[in-house]
């Protein structure tokens, strides 16, 4: 018998989004992808100054401010062919690793970590027992007993005001829960620790941004922060020994407790490492440039055809030609006119609502293929492209993930291979997260050293010609490869298009017909309970989702609950 | 100036780029720029993040949100949630942001270190559409959401004096230029 089951919208994520998957003999068989929301805020962009499109574009989103500024500047300075001096490069680096780092981990403990962790169960942990688990695992100082038994007392008193807050769309009980009680405290625990963790982080963007959440020191040519050795008001060696400081708290929460956290809970779910692969194609973009031109980087970026490592070709500079000649979206599954697949710089965004049409248009979201193919994007396919170029810190951090599973499960047989899966995604993320802490610290030196030698120049002023001029901007962003696509002519925007990473991963069937990540990694999902289909949850939650929508309004009456209709 | 003073922060959230959306950043805009703040009271435009609020409620005694609030009533109804009554109107309610203001003051709730009032003061909004300017109900009903933050002040016990001379903010002149642009 197929049920149909449709989930609107997914929460926990940042934005709108539609599943509807068919389940057979408790399996999923289809899967639909569908974004609800209508983006077309780059229209706003048409007519203006280029100088002062970040300003607007980090306004796309609340969760990626940051990333979109500094996405939009690089667009502008490619389509210029404008350099950027090193200590510009180096304070964005800086900036954009320490938003990863809080992205990260934000999504693991605050969205996610409740699909896997039943919050009510860790009422029933010994803490001493909890406490001599957590110790086991890492070297966390924040593990002891009395530690674990105030976060049990503080939880007992919220769960008894019945008052869930954020935990009140979890499935608790759900017979998909498999953590046992002590494990389910220690989340619990991290859980409340990795807010002020993720504070640390902020401040940094802060500190070089000038404020959170919107960053004010981006500018096209450089950043408007002034480097000095000691006057007060400007970037000094004091304000830079306030971010070493934020660097250093960061650290051990990221490579003990997140790092050890995600392979021991997914010891626990070791049938979800052969669930929920995607399209298997991967896609990454280089970041961290440390000349001016942006032809050297510290993260390497390329493309993976069907997970074959081999197969990896590399995208190596902000003018790269394979890159910019391989990105197409399609609109035939999505609510706009036209079917041919268009590259962004030729994007149209006509809108043509129809309803939603299995075999038709059904998402607001478009598809993107690179070289005609689906491609996922985000942590996993950073991952598997640090390993396919033999980057250090991906290879040592994702091996000491592969231990932690492998001596929590006693299963010393789990392959590699076992990345391609939903709990691999959430491994890749912490993994990457560990990864973001060396490249901060390594960009940091960078910055201070190259300072020492005497270079104190942080902005190339932009000087724009009359005729048409194109370019593109990238940035491998928390959630994986963002481009901004800017056509300018005489001084002023004509077209502006941001392919950003949850198009690539939510987009809809394309021209050829072919699905995307999310559909993809939903076929075979397990689906206990049709009325809690807490499995699609999980899966689509491992690419965390965000639509880009960027709607903030307090809405009583459309999203009076999450509809989940069995049909 | 009185270090004892209760600190009062005062969030304007919102996307500015979609029209009535962003009446509570457009909101605190207008205050600061209206009036004399004293220095215990902050403004911070949240835009639409939540994460990234964290440390400023954390390190606040008083709080006061000015959003824009879909209710059910009429467009333009002025709308005020405080204290008690916040976590039962999210109870059922989900915002469009799982991860937004209601999750971060339960989170808190569950530190033990939830500001000790908290207010929500917001408008109904007309149209989300792609536009900067705010409909013509929403801009008639700015001052009115102003006036209402002014005596959720004044119950906090802080007056403010209005400046000698009204300014401009950011949003808003950006908001008139778009007017000008599409004539």
């Amino acid at each position: 018998m197929t049920t149909r089951i449709t989930v609107d919208p997914i929460t926990r994520i940042e934005g709108h989004l539609r599943i509807d998957v068919e389940v057979d003999d408790g399996k999923v068989t289809k899967a639909w992808s569908s974004g609800q929301m209508w983006r077309g805020i780059e229209q706003i962009l048409v007519g203006r100054d280029p100088r002062e499109a970040w300003t607007y574009t980090q306004r796309f989103c609340g969760v990626c401010t940051t990333v979109h500024a500094i996405t939009s500047v690089r667009a502008v300075e490619n389509a210029l062919n404008l350099e950027v001096p090193v200590n510009a490069q180096l304070i964005r680096n800086i900036i954009q690793t320490a938003h990863a780092i809080q992205d990260h981990i934000v999504h693991f403990y605050h969205l996610s970590a409740v699909d896997w962790v039943d919050v009510v169960s860790a009422l029933d942990a010994d803490p001493v027992a909890t406490s001599k688990l957590a110790e086991s695992l890492s070297d966390w100082s924040l593990n002891g007993p009395h530690e674990m038994k105030a976060v049990q007392d503080r939880l007992k008193t919220f769960v008894g005001s019945g008052q869930l807050g954020p935990f009140a769309s979890g499935y608790w009980g759900h017979p998909a829960m498999k953590l046992p009680p002590e494990v389910n405290l220690m989340a619990v625990a991290h859980y409340l620790q990795a807010l002020d963790v993720q504070n640390y982080a902020n401040k940094i963007v802060a500190i070089l941004g000038g404020k959170t959440p919107h960053i004010q020191n981006v500018a096209v040519g450089g950043v408007s922060n002034s480097i000095s050795h000691d006057a007060p008001s400007v970037l000094n060696i004091e304000r830079l020994m306030l971010v070493k400081n934020f660097i250093d708290k960061l650290e051990p929460f990221v490579k003990s407790a997140y790092l050890s956290d995600v392979p021991a809970i997914g010891a626990f779910y070791l049938d979800w490492t052969t669930i929920g692969g995607g399209v298997n194609n991967y896609l990454s973009v280089p970041d961290c440039p440390q000349d001016s031109k942006g032809t050297q980087f510290d993260l390497p970026g390329g493309y993976i055809d069907n997970a074959d490592l081999s197969s990896f070709k590399p995208i190596t500079t902000f003018d790269d030609k394979y890159f910019r000649d391989g990105v197409a979206e399609s609109s035939k599954h999505a609510w706009y006119k036209g079917d041919k697949a268009l590259h962004p710089f030729e994007g149209e965004t006509d809108p043509q609502y129809t309803d939603f049409q299995d075999d038709g248009q059904y998402s607001w979201v478009k598809a993107p293929t690179f070289y005609g193919k689906r491609a996922e994007v985000g942590p996993l396919a950073d991952v598997l492209v640090g390993v396919a170029t033999k980057h250090e810190g991906y290879s040592k951090y994702l091996g000491q993930a592969m231990d932690t599973i492998k001596a929590v499960s006693k299963n010393p047989d789990i392959p590699l291979s076992a990345v391609h899966s939903t709990i691999g995604r959430h491994a890749a993320r912490a993994v990457r997260c560990a990864v973001m802490i060396d490249t901060l610290k390594d960009q940091w030196q960078k910055l201070v050293d190259n300072i020492g030698t005497g270079d104190l120049d942080t902005f190339n002023p932009p000087a724009f010609p009359k005729e048409e001029i194109r370019g593109v901007g990238f940035h491998q962003a928390p959630r994986g490869a963002l481009s901004h696509w800017v056509v300018i002519e005489n001084g002023k925007i004509k077209n502006y298009q941001a392919v950003v990473p949850s198009t690539w991963n939510a987009g809809p069937r394309d021209a050829d017909g072919q699905i995307g990540p999310y559909e993809a990694s939903l076929l075979d999902n397990p689906v206990a309970d049709p009325e809690k289909p807490l499995e699609v949850l999980r899966t689509v939650h491992s690419f965390d989702p965000c639509i880009a929508c960027a709607i903030h309004m307090v809405d009583t009456e459309q999203n009076e609950i999450i509809k989940v209709k069995a049909l | 100036m009185n270090n004892n003073r209760k600190k009062i922060l005062i969030i304007g959230m919102g996307n500015v780029l979609m029209q009535d959306e962003g009446i509570g950043v457009r909101a605190v805009e207008e205050l600061e720029n209206t009036y004399h703040l004293p220095q215990e009271v902050t403004v911070i435009d949240g835009g639409t993040t939540g994460m990234g609020l964290y440390e400023p409620i954390l390190n606040c005694d008083q709080l006061i949100v000015a959003d824009a609030i879909n209710t059910g009533e009429p467009y333009g109804t002025m709308v005020r949630i405080a204290n008690d009554a916040i976590p039962s109107f999210f109870q059922t309610k989900l915002s469009n942001h799982q991860l937004g203001l209601s999750d971060l003051l339960a989170l808190l709730t569950l530190k033990g270190e939830k500001p000790e009032h908290v207010a929500i003061i917001g408008m109904v909004p007309h149209s989300l559409e792609n536009k900067l300017g705010l409909t013509e109900e929403a801009t008639a009903g700015l001052s009115a959401m102003v006036e209402m933050i002014v005596l959720e002040l004044s119950e906090l016990g802080v007056e403010l004096k209005e400046r000698c001379q009204c300014r401009i903010g950011h949003w808003r002149k950006e908001a008139s230029l778009e007017v000008a642009a599409c004539v």
